[in-house]
């Protein structure tokens, strides 16, 4: 066993930890109102625990398994991701080859340009080529209605769902001295900062409340934001050992990967808002859909992974 | 159980179980139930891969009662994502009425549609109709199987959410009044498969179950068509509604 997968079991341990203690947390509450009551708060929150332990568990899965598994994983999540948000934006029948195009061949493209580390063309594939070409194809059907809204928004999914997406698994690509092989960790960092933000982000903006960030589209708060960010840099400080960034490296990476995926919250609150959803579906018990879960993430991972790739790679 | 009509009436009837008579159409032997039941298992794991579809229990709970599930009609795949968000106890009483002339064109078709879908055929042509599309579905109901209609007659194809209902989910009605007639709205499937399109793109679809609806003793045929268009339009998500 390599001294990557030692690391990765630990982490995963302790975030079992974690959700173990969340888990006995509801079962203490069940047991506190009688086993003939049921709380809807309190069923709800289970469900999302075990929802948690899917992820937790399908994640350390990928990441032991290494380099495929990594990549096969987030080629699901960005394919149900991208199902989400397609469902939601404007289309016509014109565009359906352009749209299977991006479902069946610009995402698979993505993940295999990554899996074979040619970071040139999977960094332009959808920005530039996508961009280009889908609008091709869907104009040759020739409807002009509403035009610009639907390939600008076809596009918009791309980037978020399927090329930030793809930047968690590109992280792998990245060489970095000392660091051979253990580009996997990089991985569990990010996400586990980005998630633990969110989290922690949600409970003490509730707790402490105060101005709003963008009334009327969230109720984040400044002040829960900067307990979220605060608590992102102690987090990643005590993750510092994983990562090749250095104690105050890991704590300002952390803080500053968690400020921009709670600010892609917000950008996804908005994106909610507009059109008139709650969820983006009901693919994850408790959770709504891949997207909600997902939203952070896209958004940190292209400015974690280049910040990465700046500051310490070959 | 009575079964769909012969699936080929040329064919010799079927005499005597030999190792032949595996291959042969008779929809009871072992080989082609597994056959049958393998590639519903295949249908329902493909409609979930591509549109990960969902059922909305809004008005009804899915617990095994008799009743005709009427639906709009988009696309080719509006039926096998109902049969699809049935609970597998509800799909195995449920049987899709559906056109003779669609699901009888060759072989496979037939097999699907026969014996996997177990679907009511009826004819659609009045001419050379060997018979009533009517006394085949109220026989259906007196054995005792649910329904699966699509009471636009045809596949939508225009601008308008619904077209007009033909009167069959009426004479239904009437003729077994105690038998739920379920609104059931199939939300996205005119954009993941429209006519004309080979691939089918992978979005969400939401299959909706209204509150039930039966004919009142003294409503007339357009009362009770209108009061059945305006429930399933009801289902339908905001968009849909406004165009």
């Amino acid at each position: 066993m390599t001294g990557t997968t030692v690391d990765l079991i630990l982490l995963a341990f302790g975030v079992f930890g974690v959700l173990i203690g969340l888990t006995l947390l509801g079962e203490a509450l069940r047991l506190r109102i009688g086993a003939h009551h049921s709380n809807p708060v309190i069923e709800t929150y289970m469900t999302r625990i075990r929802s948690w332990w899917a992820m937790v568990i399908l994640l350390s899965l990928a990441l032991i398994s290494g380099r495929t598994g990594v990549l096969i994983l987030f080629a699901f999540v960005s394919f149900a991701a991208l199902r989400e948000f397609l469902t939601l934006t404007t289309k016509s029948q014109a565009d359906h080859l352009a749209l299977a195009a991006g479902f069946f061949v610009i995402l698979p493209a993505q993940y295999i340009l990554i899996g074979m580390d040619w970071p040139g063309l999977f960094g332009i594939l959808i920005p530039v080529y996508a961009f280009l070409l889908l609008p091709i194809v869907s104009v040759l059907r020739g409807d002009a209605n509403r035009f610009l809204i639907r390939v600008a928004e076809t596009q918009w999914g791309l980037m978020i769902c399927v090329y930030c997406a793809s930047h968690v698994p590109a992280l792998m690509t990245i060489h970095i001295p000392g660091y051979d092989g253990r580009a996997v960790l990089l991985i569990a960092f990010l996400v586990m900062v980005v998630q633990f933000a969110d989290l922690l982000e949600y409970y003490f903006g509730r707790r402490i409340g105060g101005r709003k960030i963008a009334p009327g589209i969230s109720p984040k708060t400044w002040a829960g934001l900067a307990c979220g960010v605060t608590c992102a840099a102690l987090i990643g400080g005590l993750l510092h050992w994983i990562t090749p960034f250095g104690l105050f490296g890991a704590m300002a990476m952390a803080a500053v990967t968690a400020l921009t995926g709670l600010f892609g919250n917000i950008v996804f609150a908005a994106i909610r808002r507009d059109k008139g959803i709650k969820d983006w579906s009901h693919l994850i018990p408790g959770q709504g859909g891949i997207m909600d879960q997902l939203d952070s993430v896209a958004f940190a991972a292209p400015v974690f992974y280049h910040l990465t790739r700046f500051f310490w790679s070959a | 159980m009575a079964l769909t009509p012969p699936l080929n009436p040329a064919a010799p009837p079927f005499q005597t179980r030999n190792l032949r008579s595996l291959c042969t159409m008779d929809p009871t032997n072992p080989i082609r139930r597994f056959a049958a039941s393998f590639t519903g298992h295949a249908i329902t794991l493909f409609a979930r891969f591509i549109t990960a579809v969902r059922a909305d229990w809004r008005g009804i709970e899915p617990v095994r009662r008799q009743r005709v599930y009427f639906a709009n009609h988009t696309s080719n795949g509006d039926m096998p994502m109902i049969w699809s968000v049935l609970p597998p106890a509800l799909r195995r009483e449920t049987r899709p009425v559906a056109a003779a002339d669609y699901w009888l064109k060759n072989p496979l078709r037939a097999f699907v549609g026969g014996e996997v879908f177990r679907a009511v055929l009826i004819e659609r042509n009045p001419e050379g109709r060997t018979a009533d599309p009517m006394a085949r579905i109220i026989t259906a109901l007196n054995e005792g199987a649910s329904l699966i209609i699509f009471p636009e007659g045809a596949r939508n194809m225009g601008t308008d959410p619904l077209l007009p209902f033909k009167s069959g989910i009426y004479n239904i009605g009437r003729a077994h009044p105690a038998v739920d007639l379920v609104p059931t709205w199939v939300a996205n499937l005119n954009t993941i498969m429209p006519k004309g399109e080979v691939i089918p793109l992978p979005l969400i679809c939401t299959v909706t179950f209204g509150a039930p609806l039966h004919v009142d003793p003294d409503e007339t045929k357009d009362a009770f068509l209108a009061r059945a268009t305006a429930a399933l339009l009801a289902l339908a998500p905001q968009p849909a509604r406004a165009s």
